[in-house]
């Protein structure tokens, strides 16, 4: 392919494209605008097979009764909380090292996001350990830990909310994000390093899976739809900060949503 | 199909109160963080054409 010409149309070829670029909020915020709408529709496909799947398909467990169904909303709410966590502790990290406004406000913007999740993990976990062990809360590893997950998103936006100028804040959070992480390897082995009420982790890629074939479909469906509803939010919220912080830019005057969008 | 009717699918084999009250919680958390965010946009974006000069006669 070195015989191809150089104005090739960007984005078909993937090594030529300058990618850097697109840290630049200005060219950044359309690019955002754009993918949403796939995010939502994969959503809410994602969404209804999952929900029809385990709610409808998947059959009644043998312990659990229909009390285990909650699985469907908690093990995919749990493994957001975390994963937005690392996200954005990458890019606070990313942020501090290079200096770039994007990173900081993608971190932000990924923070409630995450509490949210973190908190319809520890409330379907309260609603599903009743049944099921008994108790709504038990101060285990893995209810304190990820507690804590929670105390830590609610500590970085606080602070950054505290912190007028935002260069100075976006600092402080990135700090707390990174000093944080280590609590999430500490959530995901809680349930091997310390003896637990909590089971064990639904799925490992080293063992085959403990679990019915169409109850394992409905928590992957469900998992990749909180997931496309994630990126969704986050990236409307990103677009929203963008233009907060940059609301005095010229490029932000001349945008023609700002005129649709107030209507 | 495990349910042979509406009622069974309600009932949750007894356990609709946990089942039920996670569904409607986490539907509460993303259609409020979905009105929150779009809340959120709108203001930005009045406060923007608030700041926008009034397009004067000569301006393109």
């Amino acid at each position: 392919m070195s015989s191809s010409p150089k104005i090739a149309a960007p984005g078909l070829l993937p090594g030529r494209v300058n990618w850097l670029k697109y840290a630049a909020p200005q060219a950044f915020y359309p690019v955002a605008g754009r993918l949403v709408p796939w995010f939502v529709a994969a959503a809410l496909a994602l969404g209804s097979a999952g929900l029809a799947v385990g709610f409808l398909v998947a059959p009644t467990d043998r312990q659990q009764g229909d009390a285990y169904r909650i699985i469907f909303l908690h093990v995919p709410a749990a493994w957001l909380s975390m994963v937005i966590y690392v996200a954005m502790a990458f890019w606070s990290a990313l942020s501090l090292v290079l200096n770039t406004r994007l990173s900081a406000m993608m971190a932000r913007a990924l923070a409630p996001t995450g509490a949210l999740f973190t908190f319809l993990a520890l409330w379907t976990g309260a609603l599903w350990g009743r049944p099921t062990w008994g108790a709504w809360w038990v101060w285990d590893a893995r209810l304190t830990s990820e507690l804590l997950l929670l105390f830590l998103y609610v500590g970085f936006m606080a602070l950054q909310s505290s912190i007028d100028d935002p260069v100075r804040g976006d600092k402080a959070g990135a700090v707390i994000a990174l000093v944080g992480s280590i609590n999430v390897p500490v959530i995901y082995f809680s349930v091997q390093w310390w003896n637990t009420l909590h089971q064990g982790a639904s799925i490992s890629l080293r063992a085959a899976p403990t679990m019915a074939t169409t109850m394992l479909t409905g928590m992957l469906l469900t998992t990749l739809a909180l997931w496309a509803y994630a990126a969704a939010v986050v990236l409307v919220r990103l677009r929203a900060i963008i233009l907060e912080r940059e609301r005095g830019a010229a490029w932000v005057a001349a945008l023609t949503d700002v005129a649709e969008g107030v209507r | 199909m495990n349910w042979h009717s509406l009622g069974e699918f309600v009932a949750m084999g007894g356990y609709a109160p946990y089942v039920w009250g996670s569904v409607a919680m986490t539907a509460a958390c993303l259609v409020g963080e979905v009105l929150a965010l779009q809340a959120r946009r709108r203001a930005i974006l009045t406060l923007i054409a608030a700041l926008r000069v009034p397009p004067a006669k000569g301006r393109a």
